[in-house]
C-alpha cells in the first residue's frame, strides 16, 4: 500500500487526528537568540525563525511532536510552514531549506514511526508548506492594481525546492496549508506535479484553504465550493481548512465543504478567536465540543488544530471522536465544474 | 424564448477579444487597460457567464497584452467572479494567461493540426494547472469542413484525451461553425453539417460540451446587423436541441426567434437547414431590405450620454438604467457643491423630479411595476453614493412626505406585495420603515410610535393573517392611537376590511386593493386638506357594506344532514388502483431545469400587477412591453438560478392505503399507526342535480389510496442579502417571485410524476404545460388553506404524515404558513372524478360537530374555521 492507500484505509475505520500548533508551544520553551541561532553563524537574527530549530534545537519541534502523537495524533505535520527561500530570506537563512526541510521531515518520521512500532496504528506524516508571504493574485501596490511581486514560475521553483527536500526526508504527503490565495496553491499544486514526475511515483496532496472573512472567501476571493473546483484537478488526498477563524465561525463553511468534495475532509481550525491580548483561550473542551458536532453530523474525517491549540485541544479532540464513525464520502455527478471567485457548474 | 437564455446554454462574452471587437482592440492597442476593463466589465453585468479573452493582433505583444489584462481583472471581484476563457491559437500565450488565472478557466484552444504530440503535450499541461479545454475539430489535414470529418477527428481526440487521463467532462469541442450563403455550392450544407456533427458526438462522446464561434456563420453579411442576428438565433434554434451548449456571442445582439420578421426567418432559416440551392440567393437579395435598419435605435440608445447630467438622470431614473447612475450622482454633486449647494439638494433637485417623473407615468398607467422596481433600484444607488456626503455635512436627512411603518403580520411570511408597495411608496416621497415579516403586534405599534408614523401597513397572505389584522386593530385601540391603518395582501378585501377590522379601531381603517393605489392613500391620508373628506368617505363606503351585508339574504344554508344525504357519489369501480410505490418517498434536489419548463407563467406576471394571460401578455398593446421586459430578466436570473444552483428544489411525497369514514378518511400510515384527516362539506343549498361536495366523497368506504406531499425551495436568503446590499429591489422581487413559481412548478411536476410514475395510475399521459396549467389531468391535489379543504390546522397532520419537516426542511408556523415562503403543500386523491370545489359557508350544526371531530374546543375550532363562518 502507498501512502495514499493507506490513509484512504484508516480514515475509512474512524475520524483520524491531526495534530495542533507549534508557535504557541515553541513559546513555552522561551527560548533566546543564542538558542534560536545556535552555532549556524547566520548574518540576521533569528528568534523567532521557528522552523530553523530543526537544525539547531531539534529536541524542541522533536518533544512537540512526541506530545501531539501522546495526544492521540494520528498525523505529524512537519515543522516548515516558512521552510521556504521567500521567508526564510528575512533571516538570511535562504541557503539552509534544503536542509531545514529534510531535517524537519527526518524528525517527524523518526517519532512517528516510532509511535507505530509502538501500537501498530499507523502513522502519517504531511510534509507542510506555507504560503509565502507573497502574492499571486494581489498587487501589493493599491495604484497598480496589475503589479505582482513574484511570477508562477519562481513561486513553483520556491515551492519545488521545499517539496524535493520534505520528501527526501520522509514525508508521506505534501500539505499546502493556510491557502489564502489560490493561485499560489495552484502552484504549489504544479511543484508537487513535478517533483511526483521527476521520482516517478504517487505524491498524494492535501489542501487546505483559509477564510479571511465570514462569508467564507479566501483573500484572493474565492468561495470554498469556487476553490474546490479551481484545485481539484490535484487529486487532493484531504481537501479542508484551517487557520481561519474559530471552529465556531467555520461551522457553515465544513458544511458546504463536506457536501461538495469527493476526497477526505480534514480541518484544524484555531483555538477560538483570539481575545484582546491576541491570546488563544477556548479551552480544549469548548474546542472539542464543536468539531465533535462536525463529527456528529458526518462532514469530517480529519480533525486538528491550528493557533493557539495544544496537546491538550488535541487529546480532548481526540476524545471527542472516539468511536465515531468517519464522514462517507458522496459520489459526484459528473460534471462541468469551472470557477471565477465564484463556482460555475454546467448542466450535465 | 430567447435562444442565448435557453436552458443549459452559456453565454461566453466576446466584446474582450481583439479579433472580433473593433473597439477592444483600440483600447489596447492604446494601452487603454482601465477602459478595456470596463468591457469586461459590461460582460459579466450583461449576463455572461464566461468571458472570452483574446489578445491575437500583428501589431501586439499578445503575451503581455494577455498577462496584463488577466491580472487587472483579477483585482475587479465583480469581474473576476465568473469564470475566464484564454483564447488564443498561440500555445505560449496561452499558457502564460494561464499563470495568472486563479479559479479553474477554460483553455480556447488545442487541437491536433501539429499531431497527437503537442496536442497531448498541451493536454496535459491544461490538466496540470486545471483548465478545461476547447478542442477545435482541426488535424493533421486540415479542418474538419464536412459532417464525416467533425465526427472521426473529434472522437479521434476523446479517444486520446481520455486515454491519458483528461477528464471527459473538460472537454468542449468546438466542430468549426463556417460561412454559409457565400454563393460557393460547397458551403451550403455548412450548418447543417455542424448540427449533425454535434448529434453523433455527442453520442458517441459521454460529457463533452459544444462550443461554437457564430460570426463566422454569417461572414457574407457583414455589415448587415440585422440579418446577421437573425441568423445567429435561427442557428442557435437548432444547433441547441442538437446539443450545442456554448457559443462566444453577444447576448445582446441575439433576436428572439419568434420575433424575428417572418419573412427573414424563413429566408435564413432556409439557408442554414440548406433547403434548396436557391435559398443562398434569395437571403442575399432580401437581405438588402434589412440593412441599416437597427442603426438609429442605436444612435438614439448613445444618444442620452451626451445630455446634461440633470438631464441623465432623469433620463436613468425613468428607463430604469442604473449602469452610471454612480458617477452622474457624483457629476450632479459636485456641480451642485461648486455652487455651494449641499448633497441633499442632489436628492431634492433632480432624484426627486426624475422619480415624479416616473410617479406620474405610474399614475397615469403609462409605465408597470416592473419598471417602476427598476427605477427604485437607480433612485437607491444614487441615494447610497450621497449618504455619507449627507452624513459627513450632518445634515437632517429631508423629511419625505409622510412615515410608514409596514409590517406581515404575525404567523405570516409573505412578503412580495407589502415589499412592492413599499418600493412604490418610497419611489413616491415616502419613508418606509419595513419591520420584515412574522411581526407580532406589539412590535408594530412601538415601531410606530418610536419613528413617529405617519400611518401603519399590514400585509398578509394567508386566512389566518386576517385575524391577526384584527388584532393589531385592536390594540391600536387599547393603545388610543389615531394614525391611520392600511390593510393589503392577498386574502384581505374591502368586505373583511369593512366588517372585521373597521370596527376594532376609531381611526381610519383602509383597505389597498394593489400597489398602485397606495400612493394615491398614502398622499391623500397625510395631506392637510384632503385627509379629513377622505377619511369620512371611507368610513360611508364601509358602512355602506356593512348594511349591505346585514341586509342581504345569505344563500340558504342545509343542515349537515341533509348536505350528507346530497352528497357526491363517486362510482368506486372507478377508483384507482394500489399505487407502483406506495409509502414515503423524498427528492432531496430536483433538477431545477426540469422544473422550469413546468412554470405557470400568468401568476408571475399578476405578483407584478400585469393584467394578462401568459404568453398572450407578451403581445399586449398596453402592458406587453412591460411584460416583455419583466420576462426577459426573469429568463435570465432562471438561467443563474439553474446554472449556479442558487437555489435547491426538496419534496417528498406518500401514498398510503386509506378507507372513507362519514366525512373523515382514516389513513393507515403505517402497520399500527392510523391517521384520521377530517374534511369539511359544502352546506350551500344546491340546486337539484348538484352534490354538496366533500373530499372524502371521493374516496371508497371499503379501502382506497390517499396521497400527500409537500415542496419547497430553498436557498434565496442569501442572494436576497446579495440584493440588499446592492440596494436592488427589482432583483430580491423578482427572485422571491421566481421561487414562489418554481415551487408551484415543483408540485405540478411532482403531481405528474406521482401519476404516471408513483402511484402510476395515468402512466402513459402526455401533457403539454399548458394542459397541466388548466388541470387537464386525472386526479386532483387540494391543498390545507384552500377552497376544497380551507382548513390550514390540517397542514400539521400532513406534515407528520410525511416527516415533511425533517425531509424537505419546512418548518410551520403558528399559523401554519409554510418557511421557506416558497412552498407548496396538500393531498393526492387519484379518483377519476376528483375536482376541485369551495367548501365556502359553513353552519353552526357542523362547526360543533367538526370541533368533536378534531377533539377540540369550540373557541378552537371557531378561530380555525372564521373565514367559512357566517
Amino acid at each position: 500500500m502507498n501512502a495514499r492507500e493507506k490513509l484512504l484505509a484508516e480514515a475509512a475505520k474512524r475520524i483520524l487526528i491531526t495534530d495542533g500548533a507549534f508557535g504557541t508551544e515553541i513559546q513555552n520553551w522561551k527560548l533566546d537568540e543564542a538558542a534560536y541561532a545556535g552555532d549556524l553563524g547566520l548574518t540576521k537574527d533569528q528568534k523567532g525563525n521557528n522552523d530553523i530549530l530543526a537544525l539547531t534545537k531539534p529536541e524542541v519541534p522533536e518533544s512537540i511532536h512526541r506530545a501531539y502523537f501522546e495526544a492521540g495524533a494520528d498525523i505529524a505535520e512537519t515543522n516548515t510552514f516558512s521552510a521556504n527561500r521567500i521567508s526564510q530570506a528575512d533571516y538570511a537563512a535562504e541557503h539552509l531549506v534544503r536542509e531545514i526541510n529534510v531535517e524537519s521531515a527526518k524528525m517527524a518520521r523518526r517519532v512517528a514511526d516510532e509511535f507505530e512500532a509502538k501500537d501498530g496504528r499507523p502513522r502519517f506524516v504531511a510534509g507542510a508548506i506555507g504560503p509565502t508571504n507573497k502574492t499571486l493574485s494581489l498587487s501589493p501596490d493599491v495604484n497598480d492594481p496589475g503589479f505582482r511581486e513574484i511570477d508562477f514560475d519562481e513561486l513553483k521553483d520556491v515551492y519545488r525546492e521545499q517539496v524535493d527536500a520534505l520528501l527526501e526526508g520522509g514525508a508521506d504527503f505534501i500539505l499546502i496549508e493556510t491557502v489564502f490565495d489560490t493561485l499560489n496553491a495552484k502552484a504549489g499544486i504544479m511543484a508537487v506535479g513535478e517533483a511526483a514526475d521527476a521520482l516517478g511515483r504517487d505524491v498524494p496532496i492535501m489542501l487546505s484553504m483559509t477564510l479571511t472573512d465570514l462569508s467564507g472567501r479566501n483573500l484572493s476571493g474565492h468561495t470554498v465550493e469556487a476553490f474546490w473546483h479551481a484545485v481539484r484537478h490535484a487529486r487532493p488526498v484531504t481537501i479542508g481548512l484551517n487557520c481561519s477563524f474559530g471552529a465556531e465561525q467555520l461551522r457553515p463553511h465544513v458544511a458546504t465543504l463536506a457536501k461538495l468534495a469527493d476526497t477526505l475532509i480534514m480541518v484544524y481550525p484555531n483555538a477560538g478567536l483570539p481575545n484582546e491580548l491576541g491570546e488563544y483561550d477556548e479551552a480544549p473542551e469548548t474546542t472539542a465540543s464543536l468539531v465533535g458536532k462536525w463529527a456528529q453530523a458526518g462532514q469530517v474525517n480529519i480533525l486538528g488544530g491550528c493557533c493557539g491549540s495544544t496537546p491538550e485541544h488535541i487529546a480532548a479532540i481526540a476524545k471527542a471522536v472516539e468511536g465515531r464513525a468517519p464522514r462517507m464520502l458522496p459520489t459526484l455527478e459528473v460534471r462541468t465544474r469551472l470557477a471565477g471567485l465564484e463556482p460555475f457548474t454546467m448542466a450535465a | 424564448m430567447t435562444t442565448a437564455s435557453s436552458t443549459n446554454f452559456v453565454n461566453i462574452g466576446e466584446r474582450t477579444n481583439v479579433t472580433g471587437s473593433a473597439r477592444f482592440k483600440k483600447l489596447i492597442m492604446a494601452d487603454d487597460y482601465a477602459a478595456a476593463v470596463e468591457v469586461a466589465r459590461q460582460q459579466v453585468e450583461n449576463g455572461a457567464q464566461v468571458i472570452d479573452i483574446n489578445m491575437d493582433e500583428g501589431l501586439l505583444d499578445a503575451e503581455r497584452a494577455m498577462t496584463t489584462f488577466l491580472k487587472l481583472i483579477a483585482a475587479e471581484p465583480d469581474i473576476a467572479r465568473v469564470p475566464i476563457m484564454i483564447d488564443s491559437s498561440k500555445w505560449d500565450v496561452i499558457e502564460a494567461g494561464l499563470k495568472c488565472v486563479s479559479g479553474k478557466p477554460i483553455v480556447n484552444s488545442i487541437s491536433m493540426k501539429e499531431g497527437e504530440e503537442p496536442f497531448l503535450a498541451h493536454a496535459r499541461k491544461c490538466m496540470a494547472y486545471g483548465a478545461a479545454v476547447v478542442v477545435m475539430a482541426f488535424d493533421e489535414k486540415g479542418q474538419a469542413d464536412t459532417e464525416d470529418r467533425k465526427v472521426e477527428i473529434c472522437q479521434r481526440a476523446y479517444k486520446l484525451l481520455t486515454g491519458i487521463g483528461f477528464p471527459p467532462e473538460d472537454i468542449i469541442f468546438d466542430p468549426n461553425v463556417f460561412a454559409v450563403a457565400t454563393g460557393i455550392e460547397e458551403h451550403n450544407n455548412y450548418a447543417v453539417d455542424f448540427i449533425e456533427a454535434v448529434k453523433r458526438i455527442k453520442a458517441s462522446c459521454p460529457h463533452v460540451h459544444f462550443s461554437g464561434g457564430l460570426s463566422n456563420l454569417s461572414f457574407s453579411f457583414r455589415g448587415n446587423e440585422p440579418v446577421r442576428r437573425a441568423m445567429h438565433s435561427v442557428f442557435l434554434y437548432y444547433a441547441i436541441p442538437a446539443g450545442l451548449d456554448m457559443a462566444i456571442v453577444n447576448a445582446g445582439q441575439l433576436d428572439v426567434y419568434d420575433t424575428i420578421d417572418p419573412e427573414l426567418r424563413t429566408a435564413v432559416e432556409d439557408v442554414i437547414l440548406n433547403k434548396d440551392p436557391e435559398a443562398g440567393e434569395r437571403l442575399v437579395q432580401l437581405a438588402e431590405k434589412y440593412r441599416g435598419t437597427d442603426a438609429v435605435a442605436e444612435k438614439q440608445a448613445a444618444e442620452w450620454r451626451g445630455w446634461d447630467v440633470i438631464k441623465r438622470l432623469e433620463h436613468a431614473l425613468v428607463k430604469g438604467i442604473d449602469a452610471h447612475v454612480v458617477d452622474d450622482t457624483e457629476e450632479a454633486r459636485q456641480q451642485i457643491a461648486d455652487r455651494g449647494g449641499k448633497p441633499i439638494e442632489v436628492i431634492e433637485g433632480p432624484l426627486m423630479d426624475g422619480m415624479n417623473v416616473v410617479g406620474d407615468l405610474f399614475g397615469s398607467g403609462k409605465m408597470f411595476l416592473p419598471q417602476v422596481v427598476k427605477s427604485a433600484r437607480v433612485m437607491k444607488k444614487a441615494v447610497a453614493h450621497l449618504l455619507p456626503f449627507i452624513e459627513a455635512e450632518k445634515e437632517e436627512g429631508a423629511r419625505g412626505k409622510g412615515k410608514i411603518i409596514m409590517a406581515t403580520v404575525k404567523g405570516d411570511v409573505h412578503d412580495i406585495g407589502k415589499n412592492i408597495v413599499g418600493v412604490v411608496l418610497q419611489c413616491n416621497g415616502f419613508d418606509v420603515v419595513d419591520l420584515g415579516v412574522m411581526v407580532p403586534w406589539s412590535d408594530i405599534l412601538k415601531a410606530a410610535n418610536e419613528n413617529d408614523a405617519d400611518m401603519i401597513g399590514l400585509s398578509g397572505l394567508i386566512t389566518p393573517s386576517l385575524d391577526e389584522m384584527v388584532t393589531v386593530a385592536e390594540e391600536m385601540q387599547t393603545a388610543e392611537m389615531t394614525m391611520p391603518l392600511l390593510i393589503g395582501g392577498a386574502t384581505t378585501s374591502k368586505v373583511h376590511t369593512a366588517l372585521k377590522i373597521a370596527p376594532a379601531y376609531k381611526g381610519p381603517v383602509v383597505h389597498v386593493l394593489d400597489a398602485s393605489r397606495a400612493v394615491g392613500v398614502a398622499t391623500t391620508l397625510v395631506s392637510q386638506t384632503g385627509r379629513d373628506a377622505y377619511v369620512a368617505k371611507v368610513a360611508d363606503e364601509y358602512e355602506a357594506v356593512r348594511v349591505a351585508r346585514a341586509n342581504k339574504g345569505q344563500s340558504a344554508l342545509v343542515s349537515i344532514e341533509q348536505a350528507r344525504d346530497n352528497s357526491f357519489d363517486a362510482d368506486m369501480t372507478l377508483k384507482p388502483k394500489r399505487p407502483m410505490m406506495p409509502g414515503v418517498h423524498e427528492f432531496r434536489d430536483w433538477d431545477l431545469a426540469d422544473l422550469r419548463g413546468y412554470i405557470d407563467w400568468t401568476p408571475f406576471f399578476r405578483a407584478w400587477e400585469l393584467a394578462g394571460v401568459y404568453p398572450a401578455i407578451l403581445e399586449d398593446d398596453v402592458v406587453g412591453e412591460s411584460a416583455r421586459s419583466l420576462f426577459a430578466d426573469a429568463q435570465k436570473m432562471l438561467d443563474q438560478i439553474v446554472e449556479e444552483q442558487w437555489l435547491t428544489a426538496r419534496g417528498v411525497a406518500g401514498l398510503w392505503p386509506c378507507r372513507r369514514k362519514g366525512d373523515d378518511v382514516i389513513v393507515h400510515v403505517a402497520d399500527d399507526e392510523h391517521v384520521t384527516l377530517p374534511f369539511l362539506r359544502q352546506q350551500i343549498q344546491k340546486r337539484a342535480g348538484r352534490a354538496n361536495m366533500c373530499l372524502a366523497d371521493f374516496i371508497d368506504r371499503d379501502g382506497d389510496w390517499i396521497g400527500g406531499f409537500a415542496v419547497s425551495i430553498h436557498g434565496i436568503d442569501r442572494h436576497i442579502a446579495r440584493f440588499k446590499a446592492e440596494h436592488d429591489d427589482y432583483r430580491d422581487i423578482l427572485l422571491k417571485a421566481l421561487a414562489d413559481r418554481l415551487a408551484e412548478a415543483f408540485a405540478e411536476r411532482l403531481h405528474k410524476y406521482v401519476r404516471t410514475s408513483l402511484w402510476g395510475y395515468a402512466e402513459g399521459e402526455q401533457l403539454t404545460n399548458e394542459a397541466l396549467i388548466k388541470e387537464e389531468y386525472r386526479g386532483i391535489r387540494p391543498a390545507p388553506g384552500y377552497p376544497a379543504c380551507p382548513e390550514h390546522s390540517l397542514k400539521p397532520i400532513l406534515f407528520k404524515m410525511l416527516d415533511a419537516h425533517k425531509r424537505t426542511g419546512i418548518s410551520l408556523t403558528e399559523s401554519f404558513a409554510m418557511l421557506p415562503t416558497a412552498a407548496v403543500s396538500g393531498f393526492y386523491f387519484g379518483h377519476p372524478q376528483a375536482e376541485y370545489f369551495g367548501v365556502a359557508r359553513i353552519g353552526r350544526d357542523q362547526l360543533e360537530e367538526y370541533a368533536g371531530r378534531r377533539g377540540v374546543s369550540l373557541e378552537q375550532a371557531e378561530r380555525w374555521l372564521r373565514p367559512n363562518l357566517d
